[in-house]
């Protein structure tokens, strides 16, 4: 996992609420066996004019002029402003490979569902609950100047943007794994010990736990 | 101290806490399918890593399966990419060890219907699945939640899980469902109180004499939209319904294992006065039949009502997105809702894919016809199994006499990743769990109800209170 310390973008703005990841990456694009590679399909149905698919070259497809990310101003965008309950509905985690892979880095949300949050720092991206009248200022502030840069550093826990600074608050836990980049399966590896100790108790407890499928 | 249900299954299942609130949960069951387990093996395979229990893990396909011409095999894909989807899990299930139901099993069916069946599922148990909906099997009164890949590959390889301990909250549903009030509609209901992110970071507990009285599957329908509200799980205490449901199922244990385990599950349910984070109350008498109007579980009414006005919103966020959605739905403010029309008719999935739905419909429709309006209606068996017994019941055939299809097990037109869509622009009346945009095809709208409102709308051509036609039944 790619790690973050600190980080300089333009902020994209979504001004929705409850945006499900049935929007953020399609059904037909999670047929796809691979990781990565996600990136132009993000947001698909809003984004392009026309259908598309895996075997549909998105270069040929007529992008959607209303849409918030095909803005110009917000051209090399690599964090996301956006509303309460984002990333809410299937825990599908091709709609954050998605979003990584177009390139955000750090998404601003007065809340996000619980599985998203969780599958956004598993593959790096730091996501970061902001009280709503910060999130208001913020899209103040995006409105009045679209493109608008932002520093986040997540050492500090500050975020900022012209010439506000906002604090934030990250579990430790989330936080030193992100900063480091590590591998969370590699990390409970290490408890091999107790999860053994504790398998062997469980195991007498609750026998029939056990029973092979 | 007083426990929660929620305490009791947390703790018994508690490797390590550390200082700032995080547990190593131990995980007693996954269940995989075929769409978000692949890059999971593969990761395994990447790093030379085994799943440490892969006699715990049950796989089946559901997710792409074509829902007609099974005998085919995979001869019967259209879409070759899906196809290959589906022969990656059966290579990695046998790969490593895991049992499947692959599409020739009579077995097979959607993980949640699949599961619970089987007896796989049991009660407090930790479960996990790679799909939202599995807050299914908190009907059983085991921690069940939907994780991404990332965990899946977490729990293959370690076991466990790394996580906070959410927040508990009681919903209590007391007094009697009226007549011609199903589950569905007192799920649908609870969202519409509590909103789509009401829940988040909470775990429901579902507890009163409404869901006392309720069957099994009736409380699988009912924990299995807990997820539309935000919730990380759905639970409901152990009870002498659950015991009879469990016993003799395939996976469930018997004899003295069966006895011990038994003697454990009945403790398994919320002391009196054990403290919970948040309560909701809802009285079942006052529950009328759902519908939702919008593009979010939550944007739903009673049959009986009319689609709201964005402008009489207070929130400006929520304006903005009511507006949204009866755009998308080509709905304006003050529509009634049983004046809907619509075109095709779903019936099935994790929600209302089991044998007593499809019991329902074929009970309002037999000796009936659908409407000449209707392009497509479907009944879609959330299980081998199901089918089987519904065919033995002969519904099947009271279903296709009516004018529905009547397909093979899998999630069809649900999330619409087999061939089943809704084409643009089509209504369906659906009993699925999602009405999102294009959830169900590309510009495709979808109004969630319960499988006798689906009846009741496949035989008018417009969403209509069942009551009525329960009435002019009798
Ligand atoms: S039936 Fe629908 S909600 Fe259920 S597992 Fe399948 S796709 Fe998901």
């Amino acid at each position: 996992m790619q790690p973050l310390q600190q980080h300089q973008g333009i902020i994209a703005t979504m001004n929705r609420a409850n945006v499900d990841t049935d929007a953020i990456m399609p059904k037909q694009y999670l047929k796809s066996i691979r990781k990565y590679g996600y990136g132009d399909w993000l947001f698909d149905d809003w984004r392009y004019l026309d259908p598309g698919d895996v075997d549909i070259d998105t270069s040929q497809r007529r992008l959607n002029p209303e849409f918030e990310l095909n803005q110009p101003a917000v051209a090399g965008a690599s964090i996301l402003l956006t509303q309460d309950n984002f990333g809410c509905g299937s825990s599908r985690e091709h709609a954050v490979w998605g979003l990584r892979d177009f390139g955000f880095r750090v998404i601003l949300s007065p809340g996000f569902a619980d599985i998203f949050f969780n599958n956004c720092f598993n593959n790096g991206i730091l996501a970061i609950v902001l009280p709503q009248d910060v999130i208001n200022q913020l899209f103040a502030l995006t409105e009045a100047q679209p493109g608008l840069p932002c520093i986040v550093d997540l050492q500090q826990q500050t975020l900022q943007c012209s010439s506000l600074e906002f604090s934030f608050e990250i579990e430790p836990a989330r936080r030193e794994r992100l900063l480091q980049g590590l591998d969370a399966i590699e990390v409970t590896l290490g408890k091999q010990e107790a999860i053994n100790r504790f398998e062997n108790h469980h195991r007498q407890q609750f026998p029939w736990l056990f029973e092979a499928l | 101290m007083k426990k929660t249900l929620f305490d009791k299954l947390w703790d018994s299942h508690c490797v390590e806490r550390d200082t700032d609130g995080n547990a190593l949960l131990y995980i007693d069951r996954h269940i995989v399918h075929e769409v978000t387990s692949a890059q999971a093996f593969e990761g395994l395979i990447a790093t030379g890593r085994q799943p440490r229990r892969p006699e715990s893990v049950l796989a089946t396909v559901d997710h792409q399966v074509p829902t007609t011409k099974r005998t085919l095999g995979l001869s019967g894909f259209t879409d070759l990419i899906a196809r290959e989807q589906v022969t990656t899990l059966a290579q990695n299930c046998e790969r490593f060890g895991i049992r499947q139901f692959g599409l020739d099993d009579p077995r097979q069916g959607i993980v949640h219907v699949v599961g619970p069946e089987q007896g796989a599922t049991l009660p407090g148990m930790t479960l996990v699945c790679g799909d939202s909906h599995t807050s299914t099997h908190g009907a059983f009164a085991a921690y069940a939640q939907g994780i991404g890949t990332s965990e899946v590959e977490h729990v293959l390889a370690t076991q466990t899980l790394v996580q906070r301990k959410p927040k508990s909250l009681r919903v209590q549903i007391d007094g009697l469902l009226p007549l011609g009030i199903t589950a569905k509609d007192m799920i649908l209901h609870i969202i519409g109180v509590l909103g789509s992110s009401g829940a988040n970071g909470y775990v429901i507990e579902y507890c009163g004499d409404a869901i006392r009285s309720l069957s099994m599957e009736e409380r699988m329908t009912v924990c299995n939209m807990s997820i539309e509200a935000g919730a990380r799980a759905g639970l409901i205490a152990f009870d002498d319904i659950t015991e009879r449901y469990l016993c003799e199922r395939p996976f469930a244990p018997r004899g003295q294992l069966w006895q011990r385990a038994l003697a454990y599950w009945k403790t398994l349910y919320s002391d009196d006065d054990a403290v919970f984070d948040h309560h909701v109350s809802i009285d079942a008498s006052s529950i009328e039949p759902q519908v939702t109007w919008g593009t979010k579980p939550d944007q739903v009414a009673p049959i009986s009502a009319c689609v709201p006005d964005p402008e009489q919103q207070d929130d400006s966020v929520k304006r903005l997105d009511y507006r949204r959605a009866q755009e998308y739905m080509q709905l304006s403010p003050g529509i009634r809702l049983d004046e809907i029309a619509i075109d095709t008719v779903f019936i099935g999935s994790c929600t209302n894919g089991r044998l007593e739905d499809i019991q329902q419909v074929a009970t309002l429709v037999k000796g009936r016809r659908i409407a000449k309006s209707i392009r497509q209606a479907l009944v879609v068996p959330g299980s081998g199994v199901v089918k089987m017994e519904a065919e033995k019941q002969g519904l099947d055939k009271i279903l296709i006499a009516a004018g529905f299809e009547w397909r093979d097990p899998g999630c069809s037109m649900c999330n619409a990743m087999n061939p089943d869509r809704l084409p643009m622009g089509a209504r369906c009346a659906s009993t699925s769990n999602r009405n999102f945009e294009g959830r169900q095809g590309v510009g495709g709208r979808t109004h969630l109800v319960s499988p006798a409102m689906a009846a009741a709308a496949a035989l008018s051509g417009r969403l209509m209170d069942v009551r009525q036609l329960q009435a002019a039944l009798e």
